[in-house]
C-alpha cells in the first residue's frame, strides 16, 4: 500500500478536527482497555503468561532460520506448498499465479495485515480477479475503498448510518427505501450478501495469526467464522503470512492464545479458533484440494539482531492502539500506512524506511502504557526512542528542533544558568499572565496555543519552591 | 539465489552463523513437545470440570443442556428448537455417537445426513473435546464431521460426551496426538481443528455487540452422560 505517513502532522490535524472520528475513539478507549483488565484479573496467571509468551517468541526469532525449515517440512509432509517471498511483488504475483492456475474469477478473503501490506485486493482486481473481504468491517471498508483504521476493529472509524448510505450506494439490486437504521439490519444485510460469495468462490485466501513448526498448520483467529467460511468452501485455499509468526509447537501456540484475545478484545478466547493443516484428506467429504502458505519477508529479517528485533514478537493484537493517548486522539488513518499506533509507529519506519515515515516515532508522548500492556513485553517507548536517535543521526530532524534541542542541552548541562533562564522566564510570565492566569497565545508556544491555553505559572519554579520548602522544613526542626 | 535461500541467508548472517543442521535442543522441543503454564482453571476435573464447562459456555452466550443418555437425544433437541421457535429440519453429522440413535422418537424431527448446504437451518455435530478452561469446544474434520456442518447453519447444536471435557486445551493436543499418531501418514494433525467458544459474533458496527456474524446466531451444546 502507497503511504501517507510522510503527511502525518497534516493527517493528525484533519483527524482532531472530525467529530464523528472523534466519538468512535472515545468509545474505543473505554471499551477495550477496561475489558482487557476485567480479563488479565479474571486469569491469575496473566502475568507469568505473557513472560512465558515473550520468551517463546524471543526463542524463535534467535532460531528463525531453522523453524521456518521444519515448518517448510511440516507443510509438505502434509501435501501443501510454501512460497517464500522476500518482497511484496513476488508475494503478490506468486498469489496471482495460484489463482490463474486455479481459474478463478473470485477470491474470498478474511482479515490479513499482510494483505493490506501487500496492497493484495488492488493488484488482483487490476488482474481480472475479484476479491471479496468477508470480515464485517473490513467487508465495509472494502466498499468505501479505504484502508483499515484499526488491526482488529478496521471500520472503528465510521458510524452505523454512514455503513448504512454505504450499503445503499453498493447493494444495488435491493429495495432503495429498506430500512437499515439498526446495526442489526446492516449485519443481516451482509451476512446474506456475503453468503452468496462464499459459496461461489474459486479460491480462499486467509492470513495467519500463527504458523506452528511442529505440525505446519496455520492458525486463524476470528469472531465472525468468516475465515472457516473462507478456507472451507472454495477448493484452494492460500494462507498469507510473514515469516515471523512462526511458533514452536501447539503448546506454544496454546500459551500465546492465551494473552492474545485477553489482550485485544478483553475475551477469554475470540469464538473461533482454527488450525490448518495441509489440503483435504482423501477420504474427507470437504476441504481445499490445494493448500498454499505465501511466506512473506518485506524487510522484516533486516530488523533480526537489530535494536527493533524485539518488534517482531508483536502478536498483532491492537492493545497498544486501545491504550495509546496519541491513537485515542488522531485515530489509525492519521498513521498512512497499514499500520498504526505505537506498533505502527515502530513496525513502520523498520518496513517502509525512514525516509517515509520520520514524523510517526515522534508521535509519542513515551508515557509506557503501551509496554505496560503488550502481551509480548515488546519495549515500544525504548524503540520509538531508538528511531529518534537514528533520525537524529541520519540528519532527518528538522533544522528548528535541532536548534531547539540544542539550546536546551547547553542550558540543562549547566544547570546554574538553567535553573537562572527558567527563574526570569517563570516570573515574567507570571506577571503577564496575573489577569486571566492563562495565555491564548505566545510567541515560540504557536502550536501549542493553537488548540488549547497556556496555564500561566503560579509563582517560582519546582526547584524554587522545592528549596523554599526546604528551608522552612529546616528552620522547623530546629 | 532462490527468494527461499536470500531470506534463510539474510537470518543466517544476521545471526552471524552458516547453513547447518538443526540444533538438538530444537528437534527436541518439536519432537517431544512440553506444556507451559497451564492456568489452575485447567487442571480441573470431575464435577468441577464439568460444572465450570457449563458456566464458562454459557458465559459467552452459549446454551447448553445435560442428557444422561444419547436415546434422550431426539428429544431434548426438538425440545429445544421448539421453544426457540425454529425449523424442525436437522442436517446431521455420521459420528459413531449418533448412528445408534433412533430419531423417530421425535416424530416432529426431520433428519438428513446428506451433505449441508448454504439453505440447511440447524446442523448437529459431535465434538471431539470440550475445554472446561474457557467454555471451548474441539472439532476435528473427518469424513463423519465436515467442517462445514460447523459452520453453515444458523443454529449449531454441539453433542458432546461427558467424558470427553478436559481441563485445558493441552489435554486436546495430547489427545490428538494419541489419536493420530499411528495412522496419519501426513502428521499428526486432521485437515481442520476447530476451537469453538460460544456462538459467532461482531462489534464491527459502532462496537454494538452483535451474534451471528458469519458462523451459527445460536450455539447449543448437549452434554451426554
Amino acid at each position: 500500500m502507497q503511504s501517507t505517513s510522510k503527511q502525518f502532522p497534516e493527517n493528525a490535524h484533519e483527524a482532531l478536527q472530525d467529530e464523528g472520528l472523534q466519538q468512535a475513539l472515545q468509545k474505543l478507549s473505554t471499551g477495550f482497555p477496561l475489558k482487557r483488565l476485567q480479563a488479565a484479573k479474571r486469569l491469575p496467571e496473566f502475568e507469568a503468561l505473557r513472560d512465558q509468551a515473550r520468551n517463546i517468541k524471543n526463542h524463535v526469532l534467535e532460531n528463525l532460520d531453522y523453524y521456518l525449515e521444519q515448518f517448510e517440512d511440516k507443510v509438505t509432509k502434509s501435501g501443501g506448498h510454501v512460497h517464500w517471498c522476500r518482497n511484496s511483488d513476488e508475494a503478490r504475483q506468486t498469489i496471482l499465479d495460484i489463482c490463474q492456475k486455479a481459474n478463478a474469477k473470485t477470491v474470498t478473503k478474511s482479515k490479513s495485515m499482510i494483505g493490506e501490506e501487500i496492497a493484495i485486493n488492488d493488484f488482483l482486481e487490476t488482474n481480472g480477479v475479484t476479491p471479496i473481504e468477508t470480515d464485517l468491517g473490513e467487508y465495509i471498508i472494502q466498499l468505501r475503498h479505504e484502508p483499515p483504521s484499526h488491526i482488529i476493529a478496521p471500520a472503528i472509524h465510521l458510524s452505523k448510518q454512514q455503513v448504512a448510505e454505504t450499503f445503499l450506494k453498493q447493494h444495488v439490486n435491493l429495495d432503495p427505501d429498506r430500512d437499515l437504521d439498526q446495526p442489526r439490519q446492516l449485519l443481516e444485510e451482509a451476512r446474506e450478501q456475503l453468503r452468496q460469495k462464499f459459496l461461489q468462490a474459486d479460491v480462499g485466501l486467509t492470513g495467519a495469526n500463527m504458523l506452528v513448526a511442529e505440525t505446519g498448520s496455520n492458525v486463524l483467529v476470528t469472531n465472525e467464522g468468516n475465515a472457516d467460511l473462507t478456507y472451507g468452501v472454495p477448493k484452494v485455499h492460500i494462507v498469507v503470512a510473514s515469516l515471523e509468526k512462526i511458533v514452536p509447537t501447539l503448546e506454544d501456540a496454546t500459551t500465546v492464545l492465551r494473552v492474545l484475545a485477553r489482550s485485544a478484545t478483553g475475551q477469554e478466547m475470540s469464538v473461533y479458533t482454527t488450525f490448518c493443516t495441509g489440503p483435504k484428506r482423501p477420504e474427507d467429504t470437504d476441504g481445499p484440494e490445494q493448500y498454499h502458505v505465501v511466506l512473506l519477508d518485506n524487510g522484516r529479517t533486516d530488523l533480526i539482531a537489530t535494536e527493533f528485533q524485539e518488534m517482531l514478537r508483536c502478536i498483532r493484537c491492537g492493545a497498544c492502539l486501545n491504550h495509546c493517548p496519541v491513537y485515542k486522539a488522531v485515530g489509525g488513518h492519521a498513521y498512512g500506512w497499514v499500520y498504526s499506533g505505537p506498533m505502527g509507529a515502530v513496525l513502520i519506519p523498520g518496513l517502509i524506511g525512514m525516509d517515509e515515515a520520520s514524523h510517526l516515532p515522534n508521535a509519542s508522548t513515551l508515557c509506557g502504557r503501551c509496554e505496560s500492556i503488550c502481551p509480548m513485553r515488546i519495549p515500544l517507548p525504548k524503540m520509538l526512542r531508538d528511531w529518534r536517535t537514528r533520525n537524529y543521526q541520519q540528519g532527518k530532524t528538522g533544522i528548528k528542533s535541532r536548534y531547539a534541542m540544542a539550546a536546551w542541552a547547553f542550558m540543562a548541562k549547566r544547570p546554574k544558568l538553567y535553573h537562572g533562564v527558567m527563574g526570569i522566564i517563570s516570573s515574567v510570565l507570571s506577571k503577564l499572565g496575573k489577569k486571566y492566569g492563562r495565555f491564548k497565545s505566545l510567541p515560540a508556544a504557536g502550536a501549542w496555543c493553537e488548540s488549547r491555553d497556556l496555564p500561566a505559572p503560579q509563582g517560582g519554579t519546582f526547584i524554587q519552591q522545592w528549596q523554599t520548602r526546604r528551608k522552612q522544613d529546616r528552620e522547623q526542626s530546629l | 539465489m532462490t527468494a527461499r535461500d536470500d531470506i534463510l541467508d539474510k537470518i543466517r548472517r544476521a545471526h552471524g552463523r552458516g547453513s547447518m543442521n538443526t540444533p538438538e535442543n530444537i528437534r527436541d522441543r518439536l519432537q517431544s513437545p512440553k506444556a507451559n503454564i497451564i492456568p489452575n482453571r485447567g487442571k480441573i476435573s470431575g464435577d468441577d470440570k464439568i460444572k465450570q464447562f457449563i458456566d464458562e459456555a454459557e458465559r459467552v452466550e452459549a446454551t447448553t443442556k445435560s442428557i444422561s443418555d444419547i436415546n434422550a437425544l431426539p428429544d431434548a433437541i426438538a425440545t429445544y428448537l421448539k421453544e426457540n421457535n425454529l425449523p424442525a429440519a436437522l442436517k446431521i453429522s455420521t459420528d459413531p455417537l449418533l448412528s445408534g440413535v433412533d430419531w423417530k422418537k421425535a416424530p416432529v424431527l426431520t433428519v438428513s445426513t446428506e451433505p449441508v448446504d448454504g439453505a440447511d437451518e440447524v446442523g448437529v455435530s459431535v465434538a471431539f473435546s470440550g475445554v472446561a478452561e474457557t467454555g471451548t469446544l474441539v472439532f476435528v474434520s473427518s469424513p463423519e464431521n465436515p467442517t462445514r456442518l460447523n459452520f453453515y447453519p444458523i443454529t449449531h447444536i454441539a453433542v458432546i460426551r461427558v467424558d470427553d471435557i478436559t481441563g485445558a486445551y493441552e489435554d486436546v493436543w495430547q489427545k490428538i496426538r494419541q489419536t493420530n499418531n499411528a495412522h496419519n501418514a501426513t502428521g499428526i494433525m486432521p485437515r481442520t481443528v476447530n476451537f469453538i467458544t460460544g456462538p459467532s459474533r461482531t462489534a464491527d458496527i459502532e462496537q454494538t455487540l452483535l451474534l451471528g456474524a458469519h458462523g451459527p446466531q445460536r450455539l447449543h451444546i448437549i452434554l451426554v452422560g
